[in-house]
């Protein structure tokens, strides 16, 4: 194994699992519920997240606990899924017991009380784009393995495709393709998603969402039509296929 | 030298990175430079590189699976090959594409950390044959503090920690992809010039370049400010 690809293939199963489904559930319940027969972990959630930061809505929760605790951090305005929202990095605690506390004096008390041995956060981000957070809760203290640190950072990217796509109007015209589809990490594509939120005065997140249905609607790869965004083939406006040039 | 300096101050990875990538080309007869990390996985990824032919040149060694950067990987020693003949005997692919990119020779030094190797500093150079010792050593060195550097951002060295270290060097990495390209459009820049404006204006301005990158996606810093700078 020599490349990304390896992390990239499991996200895509990953999301293969969640969408080749008979399962009704909403699909981020389905992916927390993935989540929690992948990890040796007691309960996952999924937190929005706005540009303001941690919006206090829980997307989804494996367990009543996990939710509750989502909610309580957001009222408290501390914990590691507050914290990772603020830095955009994940918070990884695997001893409560010891350091919860006097990290957090009000959420670690009752994260303690509440039988949480270990929290581990992760921010769903691409970027300067932040949708959410990912977070695994434990009843015993100790480390992810790095194994399985992989895993959750697979879960966590996973998640940002999903909520990515929830979050698109249904005027990007997105393809159900692009709930399957990784992020394309090549830097054209976030190049091209720089210029497009100027060349259509829009949010980071919608650029990205656009680029990826203008690929899926002229049937050529993501990273194809960022090069041609980048090289200035094309240009994004507010036509029917989402832009025009000469690719 | 600003690498040390880069230990105590403030601290950007993608900055370091990029810091030993330039510098490397600075200080040791190469003419580019690029640095590949490893996750848990062994999964390596591009991180920072000093031209755009050098970026190249590592995603097309990734992506064909051949090359000094991989053997290097592999090997956690340092690899070179004495002349064009010989890189042409072990690595015909990678050799093809690295003459087209208008290099002579490759070389690849570990970065290593308790035993493990984490990553890789690649070197090439416009003309044939390995790097002299003496800057086979200096390499090494500035290799080791990048590793080094990279480690303590956090404070904890928990190899657990490495592929949320990776994770979070690629999320910088976006970001300032996604500056570059906001600044290209609004300036007419190329992606290679933006990236070097926000450098220079990092520096004049002393910020993180991390942090120059949001406020240009957010706008707070005028990109025509840049431009002149």
């Amino acid at each position: 194994m020599t490349t990304a690809a390896a992390h990239d293939r499991r996200v895509a199963e990953i999301l293969s699992l969640i969408t080749d489904t008979e399962d009704d559930r909403p699909l981020l319940v389905r992916l927390c519920a993935q989540g929690l027969t992948a990890l040796p972990v007691a309960g996952v959630a999924l937190a929005l997240m706005t540009d303001e930061g941690p919006s206090g809505v829980v997307l989804a929760a494996t367990d009543d606990r996990a939710r509750k605790l989502e909610e309580l951090q957001f009222s408290l305005g501390e914990g590691p899924c507050v914290e990772a929202s603020r830095n955009g990095r994940a918070v990884l605690e695997p001893d409560l017991g010891s350091s919860g506390p006097t990290r957090w004096p009000a959420f670690g008390a009752a994260v303690l009380e509440a039988g949480v041995r270990a929290i581990f956060a992760f921010p769903l981000r691409v970027g300067a784009i932040r949708v959410g957070i990912l977070d695994l809760y434990r009843d015993v203290p100790g480390w992810l393995s790095a194994e399985d640190l992989a895993e959750a950072l697979a879960f966590a990217d996973a998640a940002t495709v999903v909520v990515l796509y929830l979050q698109a109007d249904s005027g990007a015209g997105l393809a159900p393709a692009a709930l399957t589809e990784p992020i394309d990490n090549r830097a054209q594509v976030h190049q091209a998603t720089g210029m497009i939120t100027i060349q259509l005065d829009v949010e980071m997140a919608e650029a990205l969402l656009r680029l990826r249905a203008h690929a899926y609607a002229t049937s050529r790869t993501v990273s194809e039509v960022a090069v041609d965004v980048v090289d200035r083939r094309i240009r994004f406006d507010d036509s029917d296929t989402g832009a025009s040039g000469d690719p | 030298m600003d690498l040390a300096d880069t230990l105590v101050a403030d601290f950007d990875v993608i900055d370091l990175l990029h810091t030993l990538a330039t510098r490397s080309t600075e200080l040791l007869d190469a003419n580019a430079a690029g640095i590949m990390l490893a996750d848990q996985r062994g999964s390596l990824r591009v991180m920072a590189s000093s031209t755009e032919e050098a970026r190249l040149l590592e995603l097309y060694e990734l992506q064909r699976n051949e090359g000094p950067c991989l053997d290097c990987f592999h090997s956690g020693a340092p690899v070179a090959r004495a002349d064009l003949d010989a890189m042409l005997a072990t690595w015909p692919v990678f050799t093809k594409r690295m003459r087209e990119l208008g290099f002579s020779s490759a070389q690849a030094l570990p970065m290593r950390l308790h035993g493990d190797t984490i990553g890789v500093l690649n070197l090439f150079r416009s003309r044939p044959g390995p790097l002299t010792e003496s800057d086979l050593w200096i390499g090494q060195a500035m290799a080791h503090v990048a590793t080094v550097g990279l480690m303590q951002e956090r404070s904890i060295a928990a190899s657990e920690q490495l592929a949320e270290q990776l994770q979070a060097a690629l999320s910088s990495r976006v970001l300032l992809e996604q500056a570059k390209g906001v600044l290209a459009e609004r300036t007419g820049l190329s992606m290679d010039e933006s990236f070097h404006a926000m450098r220079r204006y990092a520096r004049a301005n002393q910020r993180r370049l991390g942090e120059v990158a949001a406020r240009i996606i957010d706008g707070t810093v005028d990109a025509e400010a840049l431009r002149g700078t």
